[in-house]
C-alpha cells in the first residue's frame, strides 16, 4: 500500500469518526498574548453521550467551552456540530439556538426574576424582539416549564426570587434552564463547585438522566463527582488531550498520575 | 395572582395597570392635574386663593417635561442597565425640530421682516433655506421629525454601541462624547440653527399665541397627556417577556446571550423607544420655556438627569417622575433663595441617596418597596449586618 492510500483511508476514516459525532472537535489552537491555551485539541462526542472533562487548571477546558460556544474564535481547528455546521462562524446566540446549551462555572441565573420566569425566558422559541415583545404565555410552554420545575426540584419555589435560592438550587435552576432550552448538546462547567454532598449526589443523578436523550459535557474537578457520573473521561492537560477512557483506567495512566500528583 | 391571570386573559395590559400601584396613582394624578390646574388657571378669576397662576402652570409643564425624560432614562437604565450619560441629546434634538417650526411661523413678524428665514439667517446673510429646514413650515412633520430624528440617532449610535458589545462605564462615556459633540456642533453658525443664541423669540403655535393662557393651558394638559402614554407603553414593554429580557440583560448579560438572545438588538429596540421619548419630551418643553439652544446639549444636564431617576428610584418608571419632580423643584427653590449652593446641594443628594436611599425615596415607602419588599431601611439594615456596601455598584 502506497503513501498516498494511507493518507487517503486515513482522511476516510477521520470523515466517518466525524460522521456520527455530535460535537467534532479537530486540532483546535488557541494562543492568548503568546500563552497557548489550547495546543492542536481533538476529540469527539458522540450522540446520546455523557462525557467528563478533567484536568488540572489552566489545562485549557474553559477555553474549550468558549470556543464551542462562541465566545472565543480559534487560530486554527475545526468545531463541528451534529459534523455539518461549522461552530467556528458563528456568534454566541446562533450556537446556543443551534441546540447547545452552556452552563458557566459560576452559577449565572437571572437573579430578579422568579424561578419560573427564569425557566419561561430559556424556554426555547421566538428569540424577536416583536416576538418577545407580544408574547403570551401559552399552556404548552407552562406544562413544559412545570415538568421542567419538578425535574430539578424547584417545584415549591416557582415564585422565589432567583437571588433568594441557596447556591445549590441556582446550580440546579440554570441546569434547568439549559433544559428548557432543549438542546441537543449541553455543556456544563464545574457544577458541583460549592455544593454540599447530598447535593453533589443528586446533581450527579440529575445529569445522568438528562443525559439519557441528549449529549452532556461535564468538565469537572471534583473525582468522586466524576465517578459518580460513571462515564468516559478526557484528560486535558496543557491545552490537548492526555488520556481518555473510563475513570480507573485513566487514573493508572503513569501520564495522567504525573500531571495530577508529580512535578 | 391568579385569578388576575385568568380574569384579564384577554386584555394583559389593564390587568397589568391594576397591579401597578404606583402606575395608577401616578396616572390618577396626572389626569386630576391636567383637568384641575388649566380649569384653576382659566376659570377662576385671579383673586381667588385657588387661582393658578400662568407662570406655575408653565412651571409644572416643564416639570412634566422632565419628568417624560427622566421616564425615558429609566428605562433604559433602571430595566436594561445602559446608563446613558448623553439623553439631553435626544431630548435637545426633539426641542430643536419644535423649535424649527415654531421659528417658521413667525413669519415676517421678526426684526428684519423675511417671510421666508429666521432672523438669524438673515443676519448672517443667507439668502435662501437651508434644505433640511424644509418641511418645518408643517406641524405634523415638526412633531414627526421631533421623534424620528432621535430615534434614527440613537439606532445608529446603538447599533454601533451595541454591536461592539460597548458596555458599562465605556458606554456612558461615549454618549456623553455624542452629546458633547453634538453641542459643539450647534453652537457653530454655520450649522444653521443660530449658533450660541439658539432659537427663540417664538409667537406662536398652531395660530395660537404662546402668550396666551388658554395655548399655556393646552401645553400643559399635552405634557400631562404624553406623559400618562408614554408611561403606559414604558410599562407594557417592561411587563412583556421583552421587558423580562432586558431585566436578564441587566443582571446576567452573557447569560441572556447564550440562552439564545440577540442581545444587541433587545437593547437597540430599547434605547431607540426611549431616545423617541426623549425628544418626545423636548419638542413639548420648547414651547413652554420659550427658547432652545445648545446648552440643552450640555453633559452636565444629561448628568443630571440620572441623579433625578437615582433620586426617585431606578428601575420602578414612577420613581423616576417622582425623581424628576423633587430635585426640579429644589433646584427652583434654591436657584431663587441661594443659587450658590445648588450645585452643593446637587451633590450631597446624590451622595445621600446613593448611600441611605439605594431604592431612592420611591424604595423608602414600604408600599412601593416590591417587587423585593425590601424597605430601605432593611436594606440599610441587612449592609451593616453585612459588613459591606458593594450592592447596587452595577451600572
Amino acid at each position: 500500500m502506497s503513501e498516498a492510500a494511507a493518507i487517503e483511508i486515513e482522511k476516510a476514516e477521520r470523515k466517518a469518526a466525524k460522521a456520527n459525532t455530535i460535537l467534532y472537535v479537530d486540532g483546535v489552537s488557541v494562543t492568548f498574548d503568546g500563552f497557548r491555551a489550547l495546543n492542536s485539541l481533538s476529540f469527539y462526542v458522540e450522540p446520546g453521550e455523557l462525557r467528563a472533562i478533567i484536568g488540572p487548571n489552566g489545562a485549557g477546558k474553559t477555553t474549550m467551552m468558549d470556543i464551542i460556544t462562541g465566545k472565543t474564535r480559534p487560530d486554527t481547528g475545526d468545531v463541528m456540530f451534529r459534523s455539518e455546521v461549522d461552530l467556528t462562524k458563528l456568534d454566541e446566540a446562533e450556537i446556543a439556538n443551534l441546540g447547545i446549551g452552556r452552563k458557566f462555572q459560576k452559577p449565572t441565573v437571572f437573579e430578579s426574576h422568579t424561578v419560573f420566569d427564569n425557566l419561561l425566558l430559556a424556554c426555547s422559541g421566538g428569540r424577536g424582539v416583536f416576538q418577545a415583545l407580544f408574547h403570551r404565555l401559552g399552556n404548552a410552554e407552562k406544562l413544559r416549564i412545570e415538568q421542567t420545575l419538578e425535574t430539578i426540584m424547584l417545584t415549591d419555589k416557582r415564585g422565589e426570587t432567583a437571588a433568594n435560592l441557596s447556591h445549590g438550587q441556582k446550580q440546579w435552576l440554570e441546569i434547568g434552564m439549559l433544559l428548557m432550552q432543549e438542546p441537543e448538546l449541553l455543556l456544563v462547567d464545574e457544577p458541583v463547585a460549592g455544593m454540599t454532598d447530598s447535593e453533589t449526589e443528586q446533581t450527579a443523578k440529575l445529569l445522568r438522566s438528562i443525559a439519557t436523550d441528549r449529549s452532556v459535557v461535564v468538565v469537572e474537578h471534583d473525582m468522586e463527582f466524576v465517578r459518580d457520573l460513571d462515564c468516559k473521561v478526557t484528560v486535558l492537560h496543557e491545552g490537548s488531550v492526555l488520556a481518555e477512557g473510563r475513570l480507573d483506567h485513566v487514573q493508572k495512566d503513569p501520564r495522567v498520575i504525573e500531571v495530577y500528583l508529580g512535578r | 395572582m391568579t385569578d388576575y391571570r385568568t380574569k384579564y386573559q384577554m386584555t394583559p395590559v389593564i390587568g397589568w395597570l391594576l397591579r401597578d400601584r404606583g402606575g395608577m396613582i401616578l396616572l390618577a394624578i396626572l389626569i386630576a392635574a391636567s383637568i384641575l390646574i388649566p380649569v384653576g388657571n382659566l376659570l377662576v378669576p385671579e383673586g381667588s386663593a385657588f387661582h393658578v397662576p400662568t407662570w406655575m402652570m408653565s412651571l409644572l409643564g416643564k416639570y412634566l417635561c422632565y419628568a417624560l425624560l427622566a421616564l425615558s432614562v429609566d428605562l433604559i437604565w433602571g430595566f436594561c442597565g445602559i446608563l446613558s450619560l448623553g439623553h439631553g441629546a435626544f431630548f435637545a434634538l426633539g426641542g430643536y425640530a419644535m423649535g424649527m417650526y415654531l421659528m417658521r411661523q413667525i413669519g415676517d413678524r421678526g426684526v428684519y421682516g423675511n417671510p421666508e428665514l429666521p432672523d438669524f439667517m438673515v443676519f448672517l446673510n443667507w439668502t435662501e433655506l437651508p434644505w433640511y429646514w424644509y418641511g418645518f413650515d408643517m406641524f405634523w412633520f415638526a412633531i414627526v421629525m421631533a421623534m424620528f430624528v432621535p430615534g434614527l440617532l440613537a439606532l445608529v449610535f446603538g447599533f454601533l454601541a451595541f454591536r461592539s458589545r460597548v458596555t458599562g462605564v465605556y458606554l456612558s462615556i461615549i454618549t456623553q462624547a455624542m452629546t458633547y459633540a453634538l453641542l459643539l456642533a450647534f453652537f457653530r453658525n454655520d450649522m444653521g440653527f443660530g449658533g450660541n443664541n439658539g432659537l427663540t423669540d417664538f409667537k406662536d403655535l398652531l395660530g395660537f399665541s404662546l402668550q396666551a393662557d388658554g395655548t399655556r393651558a393646552a401645553l400643559f394638559i399635552a405634557s400631562c397627556v404624553m406623559l400618562g402614554i408614554c408611561y403606559v407603553v414604558a410599562r407594557c414593554i417592561t411587563n412583556s417577556r421583552l421587558g423580562k429580557v432586558l431585566i436578564a440583560i441587566r443582571d446576567a448579560e452573557a447569560r441572556v446571550r447564550f440562552t439564545g438572545y440577540r442581545v444587541e438588538y433587545y437593547k437597540l429596540f430599547v434605547f431607540t423607544v426611549s431616545a423617541v421619548m426623549a425628544g418626545i419630551a423636548g419638542s413639548l418643553y420648547v414651547p413652554q420655556v420659550g427658547i432652545i439652544n445648545p446648552g440643552e446639549f450640555a453633559p452636565a444636564l444629561s448628568i443630571e438627569i440620572v441623579i433625578w431617576v437615582a433620586v426617585g428610584g431606578r428601575g420602578t418608571l414612577y420613581g423616576a417622575v417622582l425623581g424628576a419632580f423633587i430635585v426640579n423643584y429644589a433646584k427652583t427653590f434654591f436657584t431663587g433663595v441661594m443659587p450658590d449652593f445648588w450645585l452643593f446641594f446637587l451633590g450631597g443628594l446624590f451622595i445621600a441617596v446613593t448611600l441611605f436611599l439605594p431604592k431612592g425615596v420611591i424604595g423608602a415607602v414600604p408600599a412601593f418597596g416590591a417587587p423585593d419588599r425590601q424597605s430601605a431601611f432593611s436594606t440599610l439594615r441587612k449592609r451593616f449586618l453585612n459588613g459591606r456596601a458593594n450592592e447596587g455598584g452595577k451600572a
